[in-house]
Protein backbone atom coordinates (compact mmCIF):
# COMPACT_ATOMS: atom_id res chain seq x y z
CA UNK A 1 0.00 0.00 0.00
CA UNK A 2 1.24 3.47 -0.91
CA UNK A 3 1.75 5.47 1.99
CA UNK A 4 -1.10 7.92 0.87
CA UNK A 5 -3.50 4.94 0.94
CA UNK A 6 -2.38 3.77 4.72
CA UNK A 7 -2.28 7.70 5.96
CA UNK A 8 -5.98 7.91 4.67
CA UNK A 9 -6.85 4.49 6.41
CA UNK A 10 -4.80 5.59 9.72
CA UNK A 11 -6.86 9.04 9.53
CA UNK A 12 -10.74 7.31 8.87
CA UNK A 13 -9.89 5.21 11.92
CA UNK A 14 -8.63 7.47 13.85
CA UNK A 15 -12.28 9.86 13.09
CA UNK A 16 -14.24 7.17 14.04
CA UNK A 17 -12.46 6.12 17.41
CA UNK A 18 -12.60 10.30 18.14
CA UNK A 19 -16.43 9.96 16.85
CA UNK A 20 -17.39 6.95 19.41
CA UNK A 21 -14.71 8.64 22.32
CA UNK A 22 -16.74 12.12 22.72
CA UNK A 23 -19.83 12.07 21.76
CA UNK A 24 -19.84 9.92 24.96
CA UNK A 25 -18.32 13.09 26.44
CA UNK A 26 -21.54 14.94 28.80
CA UNK A 27 -21.97 18.77 28.38
CA UNK A 28 -20.95 19.88 31.47
CA UNK A 29 -17.67 18.71 30.31
CA UNK A 30 -17.71 20.24 26.99
CA UNK A 31 -15.03 23.27 27.85
CA UNK A 32 -12.38 21.08 28.78
CA UNK A 33 -12.75 18.69 25.96
CA UNK A 34 -12.38 21.36 24.04
CA UNK A 35 -9.30 22.85 25.31
CA UNK A 36 -8.18 19.45 25.87
CA UNK A 37 -8.94 18.80 22.25
CA UNK A 38 -7.06 21.46 21.34
CA UNK A 39 -4.22 21.31 22.80
CA UNK A 40 -3.60 17.60 21.45
CA UNK A 41 -4.35 19.24 18.09
CA UNK A 42 -0.94 21.06 19.35
CA UNK A 43 0.53 17.70 18.20
CA UNK A 44 2.13 19.35 14.96
CA UNK A 45 4.81 20.44 16.97
CA UNK A 46 6.49 17.29 15.91
CA UNK A 47 6.24 18.57 12.83
CA UNK A 48 7.32 22.27 13.84
CA UNK A 49 10.26 20.51 15.59
CA UNK A 50 11.82 18.88 12.59
CA UNK A 51 10.88 21.83 10.39
CA UNK A 52 12.43 24.15 12.88
CA UNK A 53 15.49 21.85 14.19
CA UNK A 54 16.73 20.54 9.98
CA UNK A 55 15.87 23.72 8.46
CA UNK A 56 18.91 24.37 6.26
CA UNK A 57 18.32 28.07 5.49
CA UNK A 58 17.24 31.38 7.27
CA UNK A 59 13.85 31.46 5.86
CA UNK A 60 13.31 27.96 6.80
CA UNK A 61 14.61 28.54 10.59
CA UNK A 62 12.73 31.29 10.87
CA UNK A 63 9.38 29.73 9.88
CA UNK A 64 10.23 26.68 12.08
CA UNK A 65 10.52 28.85 14.69
CA UNK A 66 7.34 30.37 14.34
CA UNK A 67 5.67 26.89 14.10
CA UNK A 68 7.66 25.60 17.17
CA UNK A 69 6.19 28.58 19.54
CA UNK A 70 2.82 28.65 18.12
CA UNK A 71 2.55 24.67 18.67
CA UNK A 72 4.00 25.16 22.18
CA UNK A 73 1.82 27.89 23.24
CA UNK A 74 -1.10 25.65 21.91
CA UNK A 75 0.16 22.36 23.71
CA UNK A 76 1.32 23.66 27.21
CA UNK A 77 -1.59 26.49 27.70
CA UNK A 78 -4.05 23.98 26.66
CA UNK A 79 -2.72 21.31 28.72
CA UNK A 80 -2.25 23.28 31.91
CA UNK A 81 -5.89 25.57 31.57
CA UNK A 82 -7.68 22.46 30.74
CA UNK A 83 -5.52 21.22 34.16
CA UNK A 84 -6.98 24.16 35.49
CA UNK A 85 -10.43 23.80 34.95
CA UNK A 86 -10.70 20.35 35.52
CA UNK A 87 -9.79 20.57 38.98
CA UNK A 88 -12.13 22.96 39.89
CA UNK A 89 -15.15 20.36 38.88
CA UNK A 90 -16.06 18.88 42.90
CA UNK A 91 -19.02 16.38 43.62
CA UNK A 92 -21.09 17.52 46.48
CA UNK A 93 -19.30 14.30 48.28
CA UNK A 94 -15.98 16.05 47.20
CA UNK A 95 -16.96 19.91 48.70
CA UNK A 96 -17.90 18.36 51.85
CA UNK A 97 -14.90 17.32 52.18
CA UNK A 98 -12.78 20.00 51.46
CA UNK A 99 -14.42 22.04 53.65
CA UNK A 100 -14.20 20.17 57.24
CA UNK B 1 10.88 1.64 16.83
CA UNK B 2 9.98 5.17 16.89
CA UNK B 3 6.86 4.04 15.07
CA UNK B 4 6.03 1.83 18.19
CA UNK B 5 6.63 4.50 20.31
CA UNK B 6 4.68 7.30 18.15
CA UNK B 7 1.58 4.98 18.51
CA UNK B 8 1.61 5.08 22.47
CA UNK B 9 1.53 8.65 22.53
CA UNK B 10 -1.25 8.62 20.06
CA UNK B 11 -3.40 5.73 22.38
CA UNK B 12 -2.08 8.54 25.12
CA UNK B 13 -4.52 11.00 23.27
CA UNK B 14 -7.12 8.27 22.81
CA UNK B 15 -7.35 7.05 26.41
CA UNK B 16 -7.13 10.30 27.49
CA UNK B 17 -10.27 11.88 25.59
CA UNK B 18 -12.24 8.49 26.74
CA UNK B 19 -11.21 9.59 30.40
CA UNK B 20 -12.13 13.08 29.77
CA UNK B 21 -15.99 11.91 29.26
CA UNK B 22 -16.50 12.13 33.35
CA UNK B 23 -15.97 14.52 35.70
CA UNK B 24 -14.36 11.84 37.96
CA UNK B 25 -11.43 10.43 35.98
CA UNK B 26 -10.89 13.65 33.89
CA UNK B 27 -7.93 15.47 35.28
CA UNK B 28 -6.49 12.17 34.62
CA UNK B 29 -7.40 12.08 31.24
CA UNK B 30 -5.87 15.26 30.42
CA UNK B 31 -3.09 14.51 31.57
CA UNK B 32 -2.24 11.29 30.76
CA UNK B 33 -2.86 13.48 27.01
CA UNK B 34 -0.43 16.10 28.12
CA UNK B 35 2.07 12.50 28.99
CA UNK B 36 1.47 11.47 25.55
CA UNK B 37 2.23 14.53 23.87
CA UNK B 38 5.37 14.99 25.81
CA UNK B 39 6.25 11.60 25.10
CA UNK B 40 6.10 12.26 21.18
CA UNK B 41 8.43 15.35 21.68
CA UNK B 42 10.70 13.73 23.58
CA UNK B 43 10.74 11.10 21.08
CA UNK B 44 10.85 13.59 17.95
CA UNK B 45 13.81 15.11 19.18
CA UNK B 46 15.92 12.29 20.11
CA UNK B 47 14.96 10.75 16.83
CA UNK B 48 14.92 13.08 14.04
CA UNK B 49 18.96 14.28 14.40
CA UNK B 50 18.05 17.95 14.86
CA UNK B 51 20.78 20.20 13.95
CA UNK B 52 19.82 23.41 14.96
CA UNK B 53 19.39 22.99 19.04
CA UNK B 54 19.39 26.66 19.58
CA UNK B 55 16.17 27.39 16.97
CA UNK B 56 14.13 24.81 18.53
CA UNK B 57 14.81 25.51 22.28
CA UNK B 58 14.76 28.84 21.94
CA UNK B 59 11.01 28.07 19.76
CA UNK B 60 10.05 25.28 23.17
CA UNK B 61 10.85 27.90 25.21
CA UNK B 62 9.77 31.22 24.47
CA UNK B 63 6.24 29.07 23.50
CA UNK B 64 6.43 27.20 26.75
CA UNK B 65 6.55 30.85 29.17
CA UNK B 66 4.06 32.66 26.76
CA UNK B 67 1.43 29.60 26.83
CA UNK B 68 2.03 28.68 30.73
CA UNK B 69 1.32 32.34 31.43
CA UNK B 70 -1.59 32.45 29.70
CA UNK B 71 -2.87 29.25 31.01
CA UNK B 72 -2.53 30.72 34.72
CA UNK B 73 -3.65 33.93 34.11
CA UNK B 74 -6.70 33.97 32.12
CA UNK B 75 -10.51 34.20 34.18
CA UNK B 76 -12.82 31.31 33.39
CA UNK B 77 -15.12 34.06 31.94
CA UNK B 78 -12.50 34.32 29.24
CA UNK B 79 -12.47 31.21 28.17
CA UNK B 80 -14.24 31.37 25.26
CA UNK B 81 -11.28 34.13 23.97
CA UNK B 82 -8.64 31.64 25.43
CA UNK B 83 -9.58 28.67 23.26
CA UNK B 84 -10.48 30.68 20.00
CA UNK B 85 -6.65 32.02 20.40
CA UNK B 86 -5.46 28.53 21.12
CA UNK B 87 -7.56 27.11 18.19
CA UNK B 88 -5.92 29.82 15.69
CA UNK B 89 -2.06 29.27 16.74
CA UNK B 90 -2.63 25.34 16.26
CA UNK B 91 -4.17 26.20 13.05
CA UNK B 92 -1.06 28.76 12.31
CA UNK B 93 1.86 25.95 13.41
CA UNK B 94 0.25 23.24 11.04
CA UNK B 95 0.18 25.49 8.20
CA UNK B 96 3.77 26.49 8.73
CA UNK B 97 5.01 22.99 8.87
CA UNK B 98 3.74 23.14 5.18
CA UNK B 99 5.59 26.14 4.46
CA UNK B 100 8.35 24.93 5.64
CA UNK B 101 8.24 22.05 3.26
CA UNK B 102 7.83 24.41 0.71
CA UNK B 103 11.02 26.50 0.89
CA UNK B 104 13.03 23.55 1.72
CA UNK B 105 12.24 20.95 -1.32
CA UNK B 106 12.46 21.07 -4.66
CA UNK B 107 8.50 21.51 -5.45
CA UNK B 108 8.09 20.11 -8.87
CA UNK B 109 9.98 17.10 -7.66
CA UNK B 110 6.70 16.25 -5.35
CA UNK B 111 3.98 13.55 -5.79
CA UNK B 112 1.12 14.54 -6.28
CA UNK B 113 -0.73 13.98 -3.00
CA UNK B 114 2.05 15.68 -1.38
CA UNK B 115 1.53 18.92 -3.27
CA UNK B 116 -2.28 18.81 -2.67
CA UNK B 117 -1.45 17.59 1.17
CA UNK B 118 1.04 20.79 1.50
CA UNK B 119 -1.66 23.00 -0.26
CA UNK B 120 -4.83 21.92 1.96
CA UNK B 121 -2.53 22.12 5.41
CA UNK B 122 -1.83 25.89 4.09
CA UNK B 123 -5.18 26.41 3.60
CA UNK B 124 -6.65 25.37 6.27
CA UNK B 125 -4.47 26.59 9.20
CA UNK B 126 -4.56 29.74 7.23
CA UNK B 127 -8.40 30.06 7.73
CA UNK B 128 -8.28 28.76 11.31
CA UNK B 129 -5.66 31.70 12.14
CA UNK B 130 -7.10 35.06 11.33
CA UNK B 131 -11.03 33.10 11.55
CA UNK B 132 -10.52 32.45 15.80
CA UNK B 133 -8.86 35.67 15.77
CA UNK B 134 -11.64 37.41 14.30
CA UNK B 135 -14.13 35.16 16.82
CA UNK B 136 -11.28 36.51 19.48
CA UNK B 137 -12.00 40.26 18.68
CA UNK B 138 -15.97 39.42 18.72
CA UNK B 139 -16.12 37.53 21.96
CA UNK B 140 -13.50 40.46 23.60
CA UNK B 141 -15.68 43.51 22.14
CA UNK B 142 -12.61 45.03 19.83
CA UNK B 143 -14.89 44.41 17.28
CA UNK B 144 -18.59 44.54 17.05
CA UNK B 145 -20.51 40.72 18.12
CA UNK B 146 -23.19 41.88 15.22
CA UNK B 147 -22.70 40.79 11.61
CA UNK B 148 -20.69 42.77 10.15
CA UNK B 149 -22.16 43.05 5.90
CA UNK B 150 -21.70 45.59 3.57
CA UNK B 151 -23.09 45.59 0.21
CA UNK B 152 -21.10 43.35 -2.34
CA UNK B 153 -20.12 41.22 0.40
CA UNK B 154 -21.13 37.70 -1.48
CA UNK B 155 -19.48 39.24 -4.61
CA UNK B 156 -16.50 40.05 -2.91
CA UNK B 157 -16.36 36.38 -1.02
CA UNK B 158 -17.01 34.30 -4.30
CA UNK B 159 -14.67 35.94 -5.96
CA UNK B 160 -11.96 34.93 -3.46
CA UNK B 161 -13.11 31.83 -3.12
CA UNK B 162 -12.74 31.09 -7.19
CA UNK B 163 -9.01 33.30 -7.31
CA UNK B 164 -8.22 30.67 -4.59
CA UNK B 165 -9.37 27.75 -6.47
CA UNK B 166 -7.85 29.07 -9.51
CA UNK B 167 -4.43 29.65 -7.19
CA UNK B 168 -4.09 26.75 -6.06
CA UNK B 169 -4.06 24.69 -9.41
CA UNK B 170 -1.68 26.95 -10.65
CA UNK B 171 0.77 26.73 -7.91
CA UNK B 172 0.43 22.48 -7.64
CA UNK B 173 0.55 22.77 -11.54
CA UNK B 174 3.62 25.12 -11.83
CA UNK B 175 5.28 24.11 -8.84
CA UNK B 176 5.65 28.21 -7.67
CA UNK B 177 6.68 28.81 -4.43
CA UNK B 178 4.72 32.57 -4.96
CA UNK B 179 1.47 30.23 -5.82
CA UNK B 180 1.33 28.54 -2.38
CA UNK B 181 2.34 31.55 -0.81
CA UNK B 182 -0.83 33.37 -2.87
CA UNK B 183 -2.77 30.23 -1.61
CA UNK B 184 -1.94 31.45 2.19
CA UNK B 185 -2.60 34.68 1.99
CA UNK B 186 -6.33 34.18 0.13
CA UNK B 187 -6.45 31.52 2.68
CA UNK B 188 -6.18 34.35 5.61
CA UNK B 189 -8.24 36.61 4.26
CA UNK B 190 -11.30 33.93 3.84
CA UNK B 191 -10.86 33.27 7.60
CA UNK B 192 -11.57 37.13 8.19
CA UNK B 193 -14.37 37.24 5.69
CA UNK B 194 -15.66 33.87 7.07
CA UNK B 195 -16.17 35.19 10.88
CA UNK B 196 -16.74 38.71 10.45
CA UNK B 197 -20.64 38.17 9.26
CA UNK B 198 -21.12 35.70 11.92
CA UNK B 199 -22.74 37.43 15.02
CA UNK B 200 -21.46 37.29 18.51
CA UNK B 201 -24.40 34.30 19.82
CA UNK B 202 -23.16 32.49 16.92
CA UNK B 203 -19.51 32.24 18.66
CA UNK B 204 -20.14 28.58 20.22
CA UNK B 205 -20.91 27.27 16.81
CA UNK B 206 -17.98 28.94 15.27
CA UNK B 207 -15.23 28.55 18.00
CA UNK B 208 -16.78 24.13 17.55
CA UNK B 209 -15.83 24.21 14.23
CA UNK B 210 -12.44 26.37 14.27
CA UNK B 211 -11.56 23.69 16.88
CA UNK B 212 -12.30 21.23 14.24
CA UNK B 213 -10.38 22.93 12.04
CA UNK B 214 -7.39 23.02 14.29
CA UNK B 215 -7.39 19.39 14.26
CA UNK B 216 -7.93 19.16 10.09
CA UNK B 217 -4.80 21.31 9.99
CA UNK B 218 -2.74 19.04 12.28
CA UNK B 219 -3.90 15.75 10.42
CA UNK B 220 -3.12 17.33 6.43
CA UNK B 221 0.53 18.10 8.13
CA UNK B 222 0.37 14.90 9.05
CA UNK B 223 0.06 13.80 5.26
CA UNK B 224 2.45 16.22 4.27
CA UNK B 225 5.38 14.94 6.70
CA UNK B 226 4.09 11.59 6.86
CA UNK B 227 4.02 10.89 10.43
CA UNK B 228 0.66 8.85 11.81
CA UNK B 229 0.84 10.75 15.13
CA UNK B 230 -0.10 14.03 13.27
CA UNK B 231 -2.67 12.09 11.46
CA UNK B 232 -4.15 10.22 14.39
CA UNK B 233 -4.20 13.17 16.57
CA UNK B 234 -5.32 15.73 13.97
CA UNK B 235 -8.00 13.03 12.96
CA UNK B 236 -9.33 12.99 16.93
CA UNK B 237 -9.58 16.31 17.45
CA UNK B 238 -11.25 17.09 13.89
CA UNK B 239 -13.95 14.70 15.12
CA UNK B 240 -14.19 15.98 18.96
CA UNK B 241 -14.85 19.34 17.15
CA UNK B 242 -17.22 18.34 14.22
CA UNK B 243 -19.43 16.52 17.15
CA UNK B 244 -19.94 20.39 18.90
CA UNK B 245 -20.32 22.03 16.28
CA UNK B 246 -23.08 19.58 15.09
CA UNK B 247 -24.74 19.72 18.93
CA UNK B 248 -24.45 23.24 18.76
CA UNK B 249 -26.38 23.98 15.15
CA UNK B 250 -28.97 21.50 16.81
CA UNK B 251 -29.38 22.91 19.97
CA UNK B 252 -30.43 26.30 17.73
CA UNK B 253 -32.56 24.26 15.39
CA UNK B 254 -30.67 26.22 12.70
CA UNK B 255 -28.13 24.03 10.11
CA UNK B 256 -24.55 25.13 9.85
CA UNK B 257 -25.19 26.81 6.92
CA UNK B 258 -27.77 28.79 8.15
CA UNK B 259 -24.99 30.09 11.20
CA UNK B 260 -22.00 30.35 8.49
CA UNK B 261 -23.71 32.15 5.70
CA UNK B 262 -27.23 33.90 7.35
CA UNK B 263 -25.73 36.99 9.15
CA UNK B 264 -27.87 36.15 11.89
CA UNK B 265 -27.71 36.45 15.98
CA UNK B 266 -26.52 40.03 16.37
CA UNK B 267 -25.15 40.83 19.75
CA UNK B 268 -27.95 42.66 22.13
CA UNK B 269 -26.10 45.44 22.32
CA UNK B 270 -26.93 46.00 19.11
CA UNK B 271 -29.29 49.27 18.37
CA UNK B 272 -32.13 49.74 16.07
CA UNK B 273 -34.58 46.76 17.85
CA UNK B 274 -37.65 48.09 19.51
CA UNK B 275 -38.43 48.05 22.90
CA UNK B 276 -41.56 46.74 23.77
CA UNK B 277 -44.23 48.84 25.82
CA UNK B 278 -46.14 46.33 27.14
CA UNK B 279 -46.30 46.22 31.27
CA UNK B 280 -43.97 44.04 32.98
CA UNK B 281 -43.85 43.24 36.87
CA UNK B 282 -41.18 44.78 38.23
CA UNK B 283 -39.42 43.33 41.68
CA UNK B 284 -37.20 44.79 44.14
CA UNK B 285 -34.44 42.42 46.15
CA UNK B 286 -36.93 42.00 48.66
CA UNK B 287 -39.64 40.53 46.32
CA UNK B 288 -37.05 38.09 44.99
CA UNK B 289 -35.70 37.19 48.30
CA UNK B 290 -39.25 36.47 49.61
CA UNK B 291 -40.38 34.81 46.32
CA UNK B 292 -37.08 32.28 46.81
CA UNK B 293 -36.79 32.02 50.69
CA UNK B 294 -40.45 30.51 50.58
CA UNK B 295 -39.84 28.29 47.50
CA UNK B 296 -39.19 24.49 48.10
CA UNK B 297 -37.52 23.69 44.85
CA UNK B 298 -35.37 26.71 42.94
CA UNK B 299 -34.24 26.18 39.36
CA UNK B 300 -30.99 28.36 38.24
CA UNK B 301 -31.16 29.14 34.69
CA UNK B 302 -27.54 31.06 33.60
CA UNK B 303 -26.76 32.86 30.51
CA UNK B 304 -23.54 34.94 28.91
CA UNK B 305 -25.06 37.65 31.08
CA UNK B 306 -23.63 35.84 34.33
CA UNK B 307 -20.65 35.85 32.18
CA UNK B 308 -20.56 39.20 31.75
CA UNK B 309 -21.40 40.48 35.74
CA UNK B 310 -18.59 37.43 36.93
CA UNK B 311 -21.61 36.83 39.12
CA UNK B 312 -20.43 33.18 39.72
CA UNK B 313 -19.82 33.26 42.69
CA UNK B 314 -22.55 35.39 44.06
CA UNK B 315 -25.06 32.86 42.23
CA UNK B 316 -23.24 29.80 44.53
CA UNK B 317 -23.47 32.42 48.03
CA UNK B 318 -27.82 32.83 46.75
CA UNK B 319 -27.88 29.01 45.89
CA UNK B 320 -25.91 28.32 49.97
CA UNK B 321 -28.43 30.53 51.70
CA UNK B 322 -31.66 28.75 50.05
CA UNK B 323 -29.73 25.90 50.81
CA UNK B 324 -29.59 26.31 54.46
CA UNK B 325 -33.60 27.14 54.21
CA UNK B 326 -34.17 23.87 53.04
CA UNK B 327 -34.94 24.37 49.33
CA UNK B 328 -33.68 22.63 46.66
CA UNK B 329 -31.60 23.88 44.48
CA UNK B 330 -30.64 23.11 40.83
CA UNK B 331 -29.08 24.56 37.81
CA UNK B 332 -31.01 24.25 34.03
CA UNK B 333 -27.58 24.51 31.63
CA UNK B 334 -28.91 25.34 28.11
CA UNK B 335 -26.38 24.02 25.57
CA UNK B 336 -25.85 27.52 23.92
CA UNK B 337 -25.86 29.25 27.15
CA UNK B 338 -22.66 31.23 27.40
CA UNK B 339 -20.21 31.63 24.23
CA UNK B 340 -18.65 27.89 23.88
CA UNK B 341 -19.93 24.51 24.95
CA UNK B 342 -20.33 24.50 28.59
CA UNK B 343 -18.99 27.54 29.35
CA UNK B 344 -21.69 27.72 32.42
CA UNK B 345 -20.36 24.22 33.76
CA UNK B 346 -17.03 25.97 34.03
CA UNK B 347 -17.90 29.21 35.83
CA UNK B 348 -20.18 27.43 38.02
CA UNK B 349 -17.21 24.78 39.25
CA UNK B 350 -15.08 27.53 39.96
CA UNK B 351 -17.83 28.86 42.19
CA UNK B 352 -17.71 25.47 43.82
CA UNK B 353 -20.80 24.25 42.65
CA UNK B 354 -21.16 20.42 42.33
CA UNK B 355 -21.48 18.97 39.28
CA UNK B 356 -24.62 16.81 40.25
CA UNK B 357 -26.65 20.08 40.69
CA UNK B 358 -25.58 21.23 37.13
CA UNK B 359 -29.04 19.90 34.59
CA UNK B 360 -28.59 19.36 31.14
CA UNK B 361 -31.63 20.50 28.53
CA UNK B 362 -32.98 17.28 28.52
CA UNK B 363 -32.55 16.38 32.52
CA UNK B 364 -34.29 19.85 33.28
CA UNK B 365 -36.91 20.47 31.19
CA UNK B 366 -39.08 17.72 32.52
CA UNK B 367 -38.76 19.23 35.97
CA UNK B 368 -39.93 22.84 35.52
CA UNK B 369 -43.92 21.59 35.92
CA UNK B 370 -42.55 20.81 39.79
CA UNK B 371 -40.50 23.76 40.20
CA UNK B 372 -41.83 26.57 42.15
CA UNK B 373 -39.52 29.20 41.14
CA UNK B 374 -37.11 29.76 38.24
CA UNK B 375 -34.25 32.39 38.64
CA UNK B 376 -33.21 33.33 35.17
CA UNK B 377 -29.58 35.05 35.36
CA UNK B 378 -28.63 36.53 32.03
CA UNK B 379 -30.43 34.43 29.51
CA UNK B 380 -32.71 35.15 27.35
CA UNK B 381 -33.44 33.33 23.91
CA UNK B 382 -32.67 29.88 25.60
CA UNK B 383 -36.14 30.78 27.65
CA UNK B 384 -37.87 31.91 24.64
CA UNK B 385 -41.30 30.54 24.49
CA UNK B 386 -41.42 32.26 20.80
CA UNK B 387 -39.01 29.26 19.95
CA UNK B 388 -42.50 26.78 21.06
CA UNK B 389 -45.17 28.97 20.30
CA UNK B 390 -44.68 31.68 17.44
CA UNK B 391 -43.88 30.01 14.16
CA UNK B 392 -43.14 33.35 12.84
CA UNK B 393 -40.24 33.65 14.99
CA UNK B 394 -36.83 33.17 14.11
CA UNK B 395 -35.60 31.26 16.40
CA UNK B 396 -38.89 29.03 16.36
CA UNK B 397 -38.34 25.39 16.64
CA UNK B 398 -34.56 25.64 18.83
CA UNK B 399 -35.42 23.49 21.38
CA UNK B 400 -35.86 26.20 25.04
CA UNK B 401 -36.00 25.42 28.46
CA UNK B 402 -39.75 26.03 29.29
CA UNK B 403 -39.09 28.16 32.43
CA UNK B 404 -42.39 29.24 32.27
CA UNK B 405 -44.45 26.09 32.93
CA UNK B 406 -42.60 26.41 37.08
CA UNK B 407 -44.28 28.72 39.39
CA UNK B 408 -43.12 31.59 39.38
CA UNK B 409 -40.34 33.36 37.25
CA UNK B 410 -37.83 36.01 38.01
CA UNK B 411 -35.61 37.41 35.33
CA UNK B 412 -32.70 39.56 36.72
CA UNK B 413 -31.46 41.44 33.70
CA UNK B 414 -30.16 44.60 32.90
CA UNK B 415 -32.92 45.98 31.17
CA UNK B 416 -35.37 44.94 28.65
CA UNK B 417 -32.99 44.87 25.56
CA UNK B 418 -33.46 42.21 23.62
CA UNK B 419 -31.35 38.99 23.24
CA UNK B 420 -28.31 38.31 21.11
CA UNK B 421 -31.28 37.30 18.56
CA UNK B 422 -32.35 40.59 18.84
CA UNK B 423 -35.67 39.32 19.45
CA UNK B 424 -38.66 40.67 22.11
CA UNK B 425 -39.52 37.47 24.56
CA UNK B 426 -43.09 37.48 25.48
CA UNK B 427 -41.72 35.81 28.74
CA UNK B 428 -40.93 38.89 30.23
CA UNK B 429 -44.93 40.23 30.01
CA UNK B 430 -45.53 37.02 31.57
CA UNK B 431 -47.98 37.46 34.77
CA UNK B 432 -46.07 34.78 36.35
CA UNK B 433 -42.58 36.48 35.43
CA UNK B 434 -40.64 39.29 37.94
CA UNK B 435 -38.45 41.42 35.92
CA UNK B 436 -35.61 42.59 38.22
CA UNK B 437 -33.75 45.28 36.39
CA UNK B 438 -30.13 45.19 37.69
CA UNK B 439 -26.05 43.64 37.23
CA UNK B 440 -26.76 39.97 37.82
CA UNK B 441 -24.08 40.44 40.75
CA UNK B 442 -25.54 43.22 42.73
CA UNK B 443 -28.55 41.83 42.37
CA UNK B 444 -27.46 38.65 43.69
CA UNK B 445 -25.80 39.81 46.55
CA UNK B 446 -28.59 42.47 47.71
CA UNK B 447 -31.10 39.60 47.24
CA UNK B 448 -29.09 37.20 49.63
CA UNK B 449 -28.55 39.77 52.31
CA UNK B 450 -32.85 40.39 52.00
CA UNK B 451 -33.08 36.80 52.49
CA UNK B 452 -30.79 36.60 55.40
CA UNK B 453 -33.23 39.12 57.24
CA UNK B 454 -36.64 37.57 56.94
Amino acid sequence: MSTLVVGITVFVLAAFVGFEVISKVPPTLHTPLMSGANAISGITIIGALTAAGLGSTPLAQTLGFLAVVTATVNVVGGFLVTDRMLEMFRSRSDRKRSSR
Amino acid sequence: MTAILYLAAAVAFIVGLERLGAPRTARSGNRIAALGMLAAIVITLVTEGILNWGVVAAGLAVGAVIGAWAAVRVQMTAMPQMVAIFNGLGGIASALVAATEVVESDLAGFRAETTVSILVSILIGAITFTGSFVAFAKLQGIVPGRPLTFPGQQLVNAMTVVGLIGVGVWAGVSGEPAGYWAVGALSLLIGIIAVIPIGGADMPVVISLLNSFSGLAAAAAGFVIESNPLIIGGALVGAAGLILTFQMTEAMNRSLANVLFAGFGSDGSGSGTTMSDKPVRRATAEDAAITLGYADSVMIVPGYGLAVAQAQHATRELADALEERGTKVHYAIHPVAGRMPGHMNVLLAEADVPYEQLLDLEQADPQFPQTDVVLILGANDVVNPSARDDPGSPIYGMPILNVDRAGTVIVVKRSLSPGFAGLDNPLFYDEKTLMYFADAKEALEQTVSALRSI
